[in-house]
């Protein structure tokens, strides 16, 4: 109905863009007569995401004709700003910021590495920054989950955390259960996309493939690539945030520094 | 907390008394470091518990808390704990004797879920004592728990007192428990040690 209206693309972006804002925001009233408050900050979410893609997309524009390696400085500060959003769902976690970026960097940082020397990720600027994006945006999602898991399960046992302190269990062990817990909750959404690839839903990468003239059995085993990076690439960013987060939770005399109401250095 | 200075001798039960937000159970938990203090230091066996390794040092000072917080899995499982942080296992024929020191023969295979809000407390008593810890720490034992249950683990904690000559701190709101369980005790007020002596004394003044 739109593209009948409109006749400049960007209108009809816009517009487009409007129509599916409004269904999110459907959802947000819906969730505040159930008493669950997301308006302001899916509001802002919303539009910071929309002014940031923009910006993004008029970015990528000016860097198609910068030479390959300016994309490792566009790649590294996009790691610095996932690090710094996914540090705000770990509230109260001490060097969650620090924590969030180290390991966004290990996991995104390394797949990528790995995957452009083996020739599986394209150098050219256009190929690198969107598909190196794609396994930092899902790596900054898996930390978020992971940390945020790992938070809300030790404030909940903080009586069995301190009972195995009180037994002699070191620190690490003590919060041991919440380490894999946090790490196996938050690879589900990554599992899931793997597990109903195909099925439930064919992503945009391989539609974009498809309608730039691909093979689509080539565009099929790319897209299957992609996820199996960014599977690679969380499951990296969750193992090293878990395990640099189970050290900061401690004290160096294996006192629980996380403990509800506490505040913390560096959170 | 400001100026607790105090010692426990073994064989006996030392308890603190005083109203809710007096500092007790703070003050209690810097005696296994469980918090760090901001000043001042602990004594064990005439050692400064800063050169003990965290681990031995709350081995060496046991501690039941309020609620039993036991892990899941069996009753056994719970008991083994401590001992195998440092590798080592605990016999069967141990399980089963601690478990009758609580009173709970025979409970060694019982998952802990299904275990009454008294059992679970005596359980965590036998817990700790797999340690064998040479200082126990009591945080008020018996407050989540009805009368029954509250005199089964006062019961217990006079036999441990009598029978292993270990020094007992022992956390209480209640001045008539501290009054039946303990030789001294300590009053705190907003932080502050404000009375100290022979329970008989302390508690009636």
């Amino acid at each position: 109905m739109l593209k009948h209206l409109l006749s400049n693309q960007l209108q009809l972006g816009l517009a487009q863009a409007a129509v599916a804002a409004l269904a999110a925001l459907m959802v947000v009233l819906l969730a505040r007569k159930r008493g669950i408050q997301l308006v302001s900050e899916l509001t802002i979410a919303m539009v910071r995401g929309l002014v940031q893609i923009v910006a993004v997309g008029s970015i990528l524009l000016l860097l198609l004709r910068s030479p390959s390696w300016t994309s490792g400085f566009l790649l590294a500060a996009m790691i610095v700003a996932a690090g710094a959003t996914s540090a705000r769902r770990a509230k109260g976690m001490p060097q969650a910021f620090e924590v969030s970026t180290w390991a966004i960097a290990c996991g995104a940082g390394s797949v990528i590495a790995i995957m452009v020397i083996a020739g599986v990720i394209d150098t050219p600027i256009t190929a690198l920054v969107p598909v190196g994006s794609m396994l930092i945006a899902n790596a900054m999602n898996t930390n978020g989950l992971a940390l945020n898991r790992f938070r809300s399960d030790v404030l909940a046992h903080v009586g069995e955390v301190e009972a195995a302190l009180a037994l002699g269990a070191d620190g690490r062990s003590s919060v041991a259960p919440y380490v894999q817990g946090a790490f196996e909750a938050s690879l589900i959404p990554a599992i899931d996309s793997l597990r109903s690839l195909g099925i439930v839903w064919i992503p945009g990468l391989m539609a974009g493939m498809l309608l730039s003239g691909a093979r689509p059995v080539y565009a099929a085993i790319y897209q299957f690539v992609v996820l199996a990076m960014i599977f690679a690439a969380s499951g990296l960013t969750s193992l090293v945030s878990t395990l640099l987060m189970r050290a900061r939770v401690m004290s160096p005399a294996e006192q629980l520094i996380l403990r509800p109401g506490q505040k913390t250095a560096g959170s | 907390m400001e100026n607790a200075t105090f010692e426990v001798f073994r064989g006996e039960t030392l308890a603190i008394v005083g109203a809710s937000g007096s500092g007790k159970t703070s003050l209690l938990r810097l005696l296994n470091r469980l918090d760090e203090p901001t000043s001042g230091t602990v004594f064990l066996e005439g050692k400064d518990y800063r050169q003990i390794p965290p681990q031995d040092l709350r081995r060496r000072v046991g501690m039941v808390m309020q609620r039993p917080f036991l892990f899941p899995g069996s009753v056994a499982d719970n008991l083994r704990f401590g001992p195998r942080q440092r590798d080592e296992s605990l016999s069967d024929d141990r399980i089963e004797e601690l478990l009758s020191g609580v009173g709970l023969a025979g409970y060694g295979s019982r998952d802990v879920a299904n275990l009454s809000g008294g059992e679970a407390q005596r359980v965590s008593f036998a817990r700790t004592l797999a340690n064998s810890p040479e200082a126990l720490l009591l945080d008020e034992p018996t407050s989540a728990l009805d009368e029954d249950s509250k005199r089964e683990v006062e019961r217990i904690m006079v036999k441990i007192g009598d029978e292993q000559g270990i020094a007992c701190v022992l956390v209480s709101h209640d001045p008539a428990q501290a009054s039946r369980l303990a030789e001294r005790a300590l009053v705190m007020e907003a932080g502050r040690i404000t009375r100290a002596g022979k329970i008989s004394e302390v508690i009636r003044a």
